[in-house]
């Protein structure tokens, strides 16, 4: 929450090299996407749920005439669910799947800020272990002695967008369990 | 270079269709001097477009067919049978090239070059006897042999007076011209007027000028390219320099063909002598339409969804304020600004759906053709009446509905009209007719397809479908049953097979594909007097007539066409074999009760059916009832995919926007059914034959 609350650093100096990439907070952790994909940030607002589906998709909204999928990252990342909050945003990202272009909103605990990063500082991940399927992390990038893992957005989204219906009795068991 | 690219073979496409429909109807009457002229435009245009973008191929073969055409024009030969098969082919082979090209695939060369050498053969064994000359025009293939023997340019320049007002000097274009070569000029003083009726700013003169130079034609227009429409031009090229100037014109028109090549003057009845190019292309802007992208328009659309949706939000607003502060003469005001702008939406609205309906002609136009090229194949004769073309339908409707009609009237020809002898026999006049027709009917578009062929033998057809075991051998059916048949599966009455139609597939396919788009095709038929296909179609795909249902807390929209009814479900209609097995018990008949909470995992809290309704839906055929808790309003819904930015979900085909904002799902019912057939087996749409969106 304070985090959200950080101004916005607005003299950031743009070198050809460098890559915005706007950041957002998750359990704790600071995640980035390249801002030019990111198509805006609105506050959360309900969702239409669409039925059989996995547990991270919350649902559809309707952003001016289209129909846009939400999903939680949370759940996405197997993380513990939390109480939507005041800070909780949906970031509308547009994402690539071979030549197809989605627009998919993603439900996070807050947005933070925006950084410079060149390209060249982002180090490849080592294996998490578990929280995060490496697959999805394009690099960890170190910004003011702190720690973004920058997202593969477009295999993350692609991937959580894609999954499998599930089935319609798993799905009971899912819904009596939440 | 290649959004231009598209465009030229978008409009080539379209200049064809027009050389078709042309060439068609040259075939049943005198030769119509417009009409010739409207498919040399044509073929005009493309040939230009294609020798710009390169595509040689395209450009001489059609080259060849505009030269045919224009002497067409001028009257110098006779449309002919075999000229009009032949350009007709030639029109066939040009599409043939041009979607080769466009899709990057090999152009099938050998047919080109048959086709190309027959049009030759064409030309020149009848430009001797036609003895006289075409007139030639700005030709591209043809500049190269005008170049070698020209010696120089006889230019007439006539400017209109209010060409010097335009900022354009006469001296200053003389100048330029000098640059190329020997320039020598004559002025013509014979426009002028006495120094009091003077107008300093008009122009009174005009000019002969000679220029000796190697440079080409293109050279010496793009000097006079910003007066072009301000003057009168002509650009003359002197083939031997003992040739004077006033002869020149004259004499090369009343030359030998040879001569034709050289002749580049368009001196056509108009004294303008604009290159020819620019003369199709402002007859070619005759229609005042552009072309607009389908997704701006799409865009446009969902825009002014949203502006409804906050217009009713703000006239909501409006009228709480109303309520709350009687009198208060500034929100009177703002009450009848806000009712203004609730009609202007509406307008909006509908005039913004309008863009996307185009009059059913671009699929009719298909037909003379067909018929053209069937009849003859088929040995009948047979007249294709076409009424209603303007009648307007939504553009994704029309394009799907191009292969079912093919189908119907290929049907109608093959199986419906009888040989000429066969009607002469029946007493009916020898050349039979196809009526193909269009109007709206309430909120739907009809077409009929009307033949006075032979009509359907109900014998025939009872005693196929008893032979394919699709009725029992005594079952009585009535007319109209009987009917219905010939657009089961696999049933086809035809006793040979041709290649026109008659393999049984496809009927049922028709019906299929208009069932698919929300239609309905019916046949009535009479014997020995014809058969009449009417098929009904919804005027968009974009809109649906909705029935808005409560499951919980989520509301779901169930497509008006396939509600039966719906109704309070009695206890003692209901049995259940077992919990996921439940039957009502309507009129005789035993339809499955589908409940959507548990189709759909949602927590209800209702059990007991009598707390609900039941919905009674058809789909695939077959029977359900839909267990809702609610039922809400009806209204037109616009239909919005899921599948653009997620992907298909069983059970729900779409998915609108209501008028708060919210999203709420459409219902697909044949999928529901399915879902509640094989709860377990989550990829149904798989099955479906529909994985594109599964990666």
């Amino acid at each position: 929450m304070e985090m959200a609350a950080q101004q916005l650093d607005t003299s950031i100096e743009i070198n050809a090299d460098d890559n915005q990439y706007l950041t957002f907070i998750l359990s704790d952790e600071e995640y980035g996407v390249d801002i030019l994909r990111v198509q805006e940030i609105k506050g959360w607002d309900s969702v239409t749920s669409i039925p059989n589906t996995p547990r991270h998709i919350k649902g559809v909204i309707n952003l001016r005439g289209i129909i846009v999928p939400i999903v939680d990252l949370r759940e996405q990342f197997k993380m513990d669910t939390m109480e939507y909050g005041p800070t909780t945003v949906v970031i509308v990202l547009k994402v690539f799947d071979d030549n197809k272009e989605r627009i998919v909103g993603v439900v996070v605990d807050a947005v933070s800020d925006v950084y410079n990063v060149t390209d060249g500082s982002i180090k490849p991940a080592p294996d998490f272990g578990g929280a995060i399927d490496v697959d999805f992390v394009k690099g960890l990038a170190t910004v003011d002695e702190k720690m973004v893992i920058v997202l593969d957005i477009d295999h993350l989204i692609n991937t959580a967008v894609l999954e499998e219906m599930v089935g319609v009795s798993e799905v009971s068991e899912n819904s009596t369990a939440s | 270079m290649s959004q231009f690219l598209e465009t030229f073979y978008e409009e080539s496409f379209e200049g064809l269709d027009i050389m078709e429909s042309g060439l068609l109807e040259l075939n049943t009457g005198a030769a119509d001097p417009e009409l010739i002229n409207s498919i040399f435009r044509a073929a005009h245009s493309i040939k230009g477009g294609s020798a710009t973008f390169g595509l040689d191929e395209v450009a001489l073969f059609t080259h060849v067919l505009e030269t045919l055409l224009d002497e067409l024009r001028d009257g110098r030969r006779e449309v002919s049978q075999q000229g009009v098969d032949l350009m007709l082919q030639s029109v066939d082979c040009l599409k043939e090239m041009l979607t080769a090209l466009r899709e990057g695939s090999e152009v099938d060369k050998e047919r080109a070059e048959i086709v190309h050498r027959q049009l030759e053969d064409l030309l020149h064994n009848d430009s001797s006897a036609g003895g006289s000359v075409s007139k030639g025009l700005a030709e591209v293939a043809k500049v190269e042999e005008e170049q070698a023997s020209i010696s120089g340019w006889e230019i007439r320049f006539h400017p209109h007076p209010h060409m010097l007002k335009t900022g354009n000097d006469p001296v200053r274009m003389f100048r330029e011209l000098a640059l190329l070569g020997e320039l020598t000029t004559t002025v013509d003083i014979e426009g002028l007027v006495p120094l009091s009726d003077m107008d300093p700013e008009e122009s009174y003169l005009s000019w002969e000028l000679e220029l000796k130079t190697e440079a080409s034609r293109e050279q010496i227009e793009e000097i006079f390219e910003w007066v072009e429409d301000d003057c009168d031009l002509e650009v003359i090229a002197i083939e031997e320099p003992a040739l004077k100037s006033q002869t020149v014109a004259g004499s090369i028109l009343e030359g030998s063909t040879k001569n034709e090549s050289k002749v580049a003057a368009a001196t056509d009845e108009s004294s303008t002598a604009k290159p020819a190019t620019r003369v199709a292309s402002s007859s070619g802007a005759e229609s005042s339409s552009i072309r607009v992208n389908t997704t701006k328009i799409d865009a446009l659309i969902n825009m002014v969804g949203e502006l409804v949706i906050t217009q009713s939000m703000l006239g909501q607003l409006g009228d709480n304020l109303a309520e709350e502060s009687m009198g208060n003469v500034n929100i009177e005001r703002l009450v009848d600004g806000l009712s203004e702008l609730e009609r202007n939406t509406r307008e909006l609205q509908e005039s913004v759906m309008r863009i996307r309906m185009l009059p059913i002609s671009f699929t009719f136009n298909r037909f003379p053709r067909l018929v053209h090229d069937l009849s003859q194949k088929m040995d009948k004769k047979i007249e294709l009446k076409m009424s209603g073309e303007q009648t307007e339908l939504d553009k994704g409707v029309l394009e799907k509905i191009g292969d079912p009609l093919v189908h119907l009237v290929r049907n109608s020809l093959d199986h419906g009209i009888e040989s000429p002898e066969k009607r002469i026999e029946c007493g009916k006049p020898e050349t039979g007719t196809v009526h193909l027709n269009a109007f709206h009917q309430g909120g739907n578009i009809v077409i009929e397809i009307i033949d006075d062929g032979a009509g359907l033998n109900k014998e025939k057809i009872k005693q196929k479908a008893i032979e394919r075991g699709l009725i029992g051998a005594n079952d009585v059916l009535s007319d109209e049953k009987i009917h219905d048949l010939i657009l089961e599966p696999g049933f086809s009455t035809a006793d040979t097979v041709s290649d026109i139609s008659g393999r049984g597939v496809g009927m049922d396919v028709v019906k299929r594909n208009i069932t698919d788009l929300g239609g309905s095709v019916d046949v009535t038929s009479e014997e020995g007097e014809g058969s009449t296909f009417t098929i009904r179609l919804p005027l968009t795909l974009a809109i649906l007539d909705g029935q808005l249902v409560r499951v919980g807390d989520e509301v779901y929209i169930v497509p008006l066409v396939s509600i039966i009814e719906s109704l309070q479900a009695k206890k003692e209609m209901t049995s259940s074999v077992n919990v996921k097995a439940e039957f009502y018990k309507l009129r005789e008949e035993y339809i499955p009760i589908i409940r959507v909470s548990d189709v759909f995992s949602i927590n209800t809290g209702v059990n007991e059916l009598s707390e609900g309704l039941l919905v009674i839906v058809e789909g695939d055929g077959q029977k359900a009832g839909l267990f809702v808790d609610d039922l809400l309003g009806q209204q037109q819904v616009v239909i919005k995919s899921l599948e653009s930015n997620y992907q298909r979900v069983t059970g729900v085909s779409g998915a609108t926007i209501l008028g708060d904002g919210t999203v709420a799902l459409i219902l697909d019912v044949p999928g529901l059914v399915r879902l509640h057939k094989n709860p377990q087996q989550p990829d149904i749409r798989l099955v479906n034959g529909d994985c594109k969106d599964v990666a």
